[in-house]
C-alpha cells in the first residue's frame, strides 16, 4: 500500500480536472459528491498507509516513494517523490481529514452559489497542492505545492471576483505570500549551494557535520523562515490574512486555519535539524511567534466581525506553534497544529453556520441570544471554544499547556509571561464571541430574525465530527498519565535535533502546578468576558470611552496596513511608476522612436542627391571610375 | 609597320577624357550624345589596339558589336530627344529635372 | 610610318577638343566626322581594315548623318549657353576628375607588362578572319544583336510618332 502513497495528492487533482472542465455540465449533488469523495479516498488511503507503517520494524522507516525524475541537469536532480514518515503521516491525515469534512461542509453551505462547481475544483485543487507539499521528500517538490497553495489561496479568497475588495484581498494575499515565498526560494538556493543536493534526507544528514552555531546555516534557516512567516502570516507578514476572510467561509476553515497556514509550522518541523544547528535561528522564531501571539491577540479582542476574530486568532495560535519550535519544542508544535487543525475549522464552519442561519450576517453586533434557535451549533462552537482556550480535558489543553511548559522550561520565562498573558486573552476575546453571539439580549435585525434556522445535516453532521476532534484529539498526548507522551515518540524520528537534547525529566508536581496554572489563567479569561458582556454590558462602552486612544489603536489594528502602505506599497508604485513613464516610455521607446527618426533625419539629407540633373549623375559616375582605378591601379 | 600600343592607349584614353569632359560639360542634350559617342569610340580603338597587338581578331569581333549596339543607342536616344523636344521645345539638359526627390 | 600616326592622332584629338568645346551643334556634328574619319585611317595603320570600312560606313555614314537630320528637324538655331554662368562647381569637378581618371588609367596601363603573341597565321584577310570567328564562336551575340536592332527600330519608331488623337 505504500507504494500507492503517490495517489493520496492525484485523487483530489482527478477531482480537480473533472470539476474544472465538466463541472459545469454535472448536476449540483453530482459535482459536490465527487469532489468530496476525492479527497475521502484520500483520507482512507492515507489511513491504511498509517496503519500499514506502524507495523513497519523500525529499520524499514521512513519509506521514499519515487515517481519520476522531474529534472536531470548536470549536478541537480529534482524527483518527484514522497517521503512516508511519522511527521508526513500526520500532516497527511490531518490536512486530508479535514479537508474531507469541509468539502461535505461546502456542499451544503455553498449549495446557491452560481459558482459551486469552481469552488469545488478550486478546492480540490488546493487539497492537491496541499498533499504535494506535506508528501514531499525534497525542498523543490515542497516549494511546487507551496506555491501551488498560494496560487489556490489568492483563487478561492478572490473566489467571488466581482466583488473588489474580495478581489484586493486575494491580490494582498498572493503578493505577500510572494514575499515570503523569495524568502523561501532563497533558503532553498543557499541549501543547494551548500549540500548540493535538496533531498531531505541528504541534506539532514549532511548538515550533522556542521558545528552548531554555523553561518551559512543561520542565513539558510532565516530564508526559510521568512517564507514561513509569509504563508503563516507571522510578523511582519500577516496583513493578508485578516483580509483572507473575504473568502466563502469553508475556504476560511480549511486554507486559513487547518491547512495552509500551517504550512510553516510543518516547514520549520520537518527542518529542526537544520533549526537546531542555529540558535540565532531558534531565537529569532521564538520571538516573532510570542510576538506575534499577543499581538494578534489584542487585535482580536476589538473586532465585530466574527470571522475577523477568529483570522486574529489564528494568527495568534500560529505564534503559539512557532514559539514551541523556536524553542526546541518542535512535537508540541506539531500537536498543537494538529489539535488547533480539529477546533479552528469548527469554530470557522460553525461561524458559517451561524451566518447562514442569519441569512448572512457577519457582525456580532447584530447577533444575540441565539443558543435556542441554532442548538447544535451552538453546542459545537461551544465545545470548540473551550479546546482553544485550553480547558480540560479538551484537545487545546493539553496542546496549549504542552507549549506554555516548554516555553518556561525549554525557553524564557519572558516567553512564558508573553503565552500566558495571549492565553488570558484568547479565552477572553472566543468567549466575548461566545456570549455575543449565544448570549444576552437578540439584537438581530427584525427581517433576519424570522428566518433563523439550523443548518441542514450535511452541514450539522461535519461539525458534529469536528467537534469529537477536538474533545479527545489531545488524549494522544497526554503526558502524565503510565503510557503517556506517546504522540511525542511516534514522533520523534522525524524531528532531528542535531546540537543534541536534554530530555529533560519533571517533577509531576511541577508539571501539574503548570497544568492547573494554565486552566487558572484561562478561567481567570473567561470570568473576565463574563462580566462585560453578560452582567455588565454597557462595561465595554465605557471602557471604550475612557482608554480612547488606546482603543482606536488597537480597533485599527495598530495602522499597521496603513504604514505598510505608507513605507512599502506607495514607494513601489512610485517607482514603478517613474519606470513606466522615465524609463519605459522616454528610454526604451525613446531609442525605438529615435532610431527610426535617425533613419528619417539621415534620408531627409542622403535624398538631396536625387537632384534630377542629368549631368550630376555623370559626375558620380566619373567619380566612381576615378576612384576605381585610382584604386585598383595601386594610388 | 607595327604601331607601338603605348601611343594607341594613351590617344584612347586621351578622346575617352575628352568625351567624359564633353558629356559633363555641355548643356545641350545633342552634344552630350555626340561626346558620348567619341567615348565609345575611343574604347573601340583601344581594342583594335589590342587586336593589333596580340594578333587575335576577337578584339575586332568586338568592336564589331560595340559598333552595332551604338547604332541602335544612338537611334532611340535620338529619336527620346525628338520626343522631349515636341514636349517641352528645349534640349537644355538643365530642364529635364523632374526626376529629383 | 610613325608620322602618320602623330599625324591622324593629332588630327583625331582637335577634332576631339573642337568637338566638346563647339557652341552649335551643328558644327560639334561636322569636327565628330573628321574624328571617325581619323580613327578609321588609324585603324587602317593597326591592320583592321574591315572595321575600318564598318567605322566610315556605319559611324560617319549613318549615325552622324541621323544625328545631322535631328539637329536640323530640331531646327535650333540659337546658341544654347543662355544664362547659366560658365564656370559652375559642376563643370570644375567634372573636369577635374575626369583628368585625374585618364591619368589613372594612363599610368595603369604604363605599369603593365605586355608580351605580344606570336606573329599570326598568314593567309586570311581580316575580313575573312572576322567572318570565320563571327559565325562559329560569336554566333549567338550576332544573333542576338540582329534582335537588338529590331528592338532598337521599334523603339525610335514608337517614340517620334505623333500623339495620336
Amino acid at each position: 500500500m505504500i507504494e500507492y502513497v503517490w495517489l493520496i495528492p492525484v485523487f483530489p487533482l482527478i477531482g480537480f480536472m473533472i470539476n474544472g472542465l465538466m463541472g459545469e455540465r454535472l448536476p449540483k449533488n453530482l459535482v459536490g459528491t465527487i469532489g468530496s469523495a476525492m479527497v475521502g479516498l484520500s483520507f482512507a488511503l492515507t489511513v491504511s498507509i498509517f496503519l500499514e507503517y506502524v507495523k513497519l520494524p523500525m529499520d524499514a522507516r521512513p519509506v521514499e516513494v519515487t515517481v519520476y525524475t522531474w529534472i536531470a541537469s548536470g549536478g541537480f536532480k529534482a524527483v518527484v517523490a514522497f517521503l512516508v514518515d511519522p511527521l508526513s503521516l500526520i500532516m497527511l491525515s490531518v490536512v486530508s481529514g479535514v479537508s474531507f469534512v469541509i468539502h461535505v461542509y461546502s456542499v451544503g453551505y455553498m449549495h446557491e452559489d452560481p459558482g459551486f462547481p469552481r469552488y469545488f475544483a478550486y478546492l480540490n485543487l488546493f487539497v492537491f497542492f496541499m498533499l504535494v507539499l506535506v508528501g514531499a521528500n525534497n525542498f523543490l517538490m515542497m516549494f511546487v505545492g507551496w506555491e501551488g497553495v498560494g496560487l489556490c489561496s489568492y483563487l478561492l479568497i478572490g473566489f467571488w471576483y466581482e466583488k473588489q475588495s474580495a478581489s484586493d484581498a486575494g491580490k494582498k494575499a498572493f503578493v505577500v505570500n510572494r514575499i515570503g515565498d523569495f524568502g523561501f526560494l532563497l533558503g532553498i538556493f543557499l541549501i543547494f549551494w551548500t549540500f548540493n543536493s535538496i533531498n531531505f534526507r541528504e541534506v539532514f544528514t549532511l548538515a550533522a557535520k556542521y558545528p552548531v552555531g554555523s553561518g551559512v546555516i543561520t542565513a539558510i534557516t532565516l530564508f526559510l523562515f521568512v517564507g514561513a512567516t509569509g504563508k503563516s502570516a507571522q510578523i511582519p507578514l500577516y496583513t493578508w490574512l485578516p483580509d483572507a476572510m473575504e473568502g466563502p467561509t469553508p475556504v476560511s476553515a480549511l486554507i486559513h486555519a487547518a491547512t495552509m497556514v500551517t504550512a510553516g509550522v510543518y516547514m520549520v518541523a520537518r527542518c529542526s535539524a537544520l533549526f537546531t544547528l542555529a540558535p540565532i535561528s531558534m531565537m529569532v522564531v521564538a520571538i516573532i511567534g510570542a510576538a506575534t501571539a499577543i499581538f494578534a491577540a489584542t487585535m482580536g479582542m476589538m473586532q465585530f466581525d466574527i470571522k475577523r476574530v477568529l483570522a486574529y486568532s489564528t494568527v495568534s495560535q500560529l505564534g503559539y506553534m512557532f514559539l514551541a519550535c523556536g524553542v526546541g519544542a518542535f512535537t508540541a508544535g506539531i500537536f498543537h497544529l494538529m489539535t488547533h487543525a480539529f477546533f479552528k475549522a469548527l469554530l470557522f464552519l460553525g461561524a458559517g453556520s451561524i451566518s447562514h442561519a442569519l441569512s448572512g450576517e457577519l457582525d456580532m453586533r447584530k447577533m444575540g441570544d441565539m443558543r435556542k434557535h441554532i442548538p447544535i451549533t451552538y453546542k459545537t462552537f461551544m465545545i470548540a471554544t473551550l479546546a482553544i482556550c485550553g480547558i480540560f480535558p479538551f484537545a487545546g489543553f493539553f496542546s496549549k499547556d504542552e507549549i506554555l511548559f516548554h516555553s518556561l522550561v525549554d525557553g524564557h520565562l519572558m516567553y512564558w509571561g508573553i503565552a500566558t498573558a495571549a492565553a488570558f486573552i484568547t479565552a477572553f476575546y472566543m468567549f466575548r464571541a461566545v456570549f455575543m453571539v449565544f448570549f444576552g439580549k437578540s439584537r438581530v435585525e427584525e427581517e433576519v430574525a424570522h428566518h433563523v434556522h439550523e443548518s441542514p445535516p450535511v452541514m450539522t453532521i461535519p461539525l458534529m465530527i469536528l467537534a469529537v476532534g477536538s474533545a479527545v484529539g489531545g488524549l494522544v498526548g497526554i503526558p502524565i498519565i503510565a503510557g503517556g507522551h506517546r504522540f511525542k515518540e511516534f514522533l520523534a524520528p522525524s524531528i532531528i535535533y542535531s546540537a543534541g537534547h536534554h530530555e529533560a525529566h519533571y517533577a509531576i508536581s511541577f508539571e501539574v502546578g503548570m497544568m492547573l496554572l494554565s486552566m487558572l489563567v484561562a478561567i481567570a479569561g473567561i470570568y473576565v468576558a463574563y462580566r462585560m458582556y453578560i452582567r455588565k454590558p454597557d462595561l465595554p462602552g465605557v471602557l471604550a470611552k475612557k482608554y480612547r486612544v488606546a482603543y482606536d489603536l488597537i480597533f485599527n489594528k495598530y495602522y499597521v496596513d496603513e504604514i505598510y502602505d505608507m513605507a512599502v506599497v506607495d514607494p513601489i508604485k512610485e517607482s514603478s511608476n517613474f519606470l513606466w513613464t522615465g524609463v519605459d516610455n522616454k528610454v526604451v521607446d525613446g531609442a525605438v522612436n529615435g532610431s527610426a527618426g535617425v533613419v528619417a533625419w539621415l534620408s531627409a539629407h542622403i535624398r538631396k542627391l536625387e537632384t534630377g540633373f542629368l549631368q550630376n549623375y555623370a559626375l558620380a559616375i566619373v567619380l566612381g571610375v576615378a576612384l576605381i582605378v585610382g584604386y585598383l591601379v595601386g594610388l | 609597320m607595327v604601331v607601338p600600343l603605348p601611343y594607341i592607349l594613351g590617344l584612347s584614353v586621351a578622346l575617352f577624357a575628352l568625351g567624359a569632359i564633353g558629356v559633363l560639360i555641355r548643356r545641350n542634350i545633342l552634344i552630350i550624345l555626340m561626346c558620348l559617342e567619341m567615348m565609345l569610340n575611343a574604347v573601340n580603338l583601344a581594342f583594335i589596339g589590342f587586336a593589333d597587338y596580340f594578333k587575335a581578331v576577337d578584339g575586332q569581333m568586338f568592336v564589331f558589336f560595340v559598333m552595332t549596339v551604338a547604332a541602335a543607342e544612338v537611334a532611340v536616344g535620338l529619336a527620346l530627344v525628338v520626343a522631349i523636344f515636341r514636349q517641352r521645345a528645349t534640349v537644355n539638359v538643365d530642364d529635364l529635372n523632374i526626376l529629383k526627390w | 610610318m610613325d608620322l602618320i600616326f602623330f599625324g591622324l592622332a593629332g588630327v583625331a584629338l582637335i577634332s576631339g577638343a573642337l568637338v566638346v568645346f563647339q557652341i552649335h551643334p551643328l558644327r560639334s556634328a561636322l569636327w565628330l566626322i573628321v574624328n571617325f574619319f581619323a580613327v578609321a585611317g588609324i585603324y587602317l595603320l593597326l591592320h583592321a581594315e574591315f572595321i575600318a570600312a564598318i567605322q566610315i560606313i556605319v559611324y560617319a555614314g549613318a549615325i552622324m548623318v541621323l544625328f545631322l537630320f535631328v539637329i536640323m528637324l530640331l531646327n535650333l538655331r540659337q546658341p544654347e549657353e543662355p544664362t547659366k554662368a560658365p564656370y559652375s562647381a559642376q563643370k570644375v569637378v567634372g573636369v577635374a576628375l575626369s583628368v585625374a581618371a585618364a591619368f589613372f588609367l594612363s599610368y595603369g596601363l604604363s605599369q603593365v607588362k605586355m608580351c605580344p603573341a606570336a606573329p599570326a597565321r598568314a593567309g586570311l584577310g581580316n575580313t575573312e578572319s572576322i567572318a570565320k570567328l563571327l559565325f562559329t564562336d560569336y554566333l549567338l551575340p550576332f544573333e542576338v544583336t540582329s534582335v537588338l536592332l529590331l528592338v532598337a527600330i521599334v523603339g525610335a519608331v514608337v517614340l517620334s510618332k505623333s500623339k495620336l488623337k
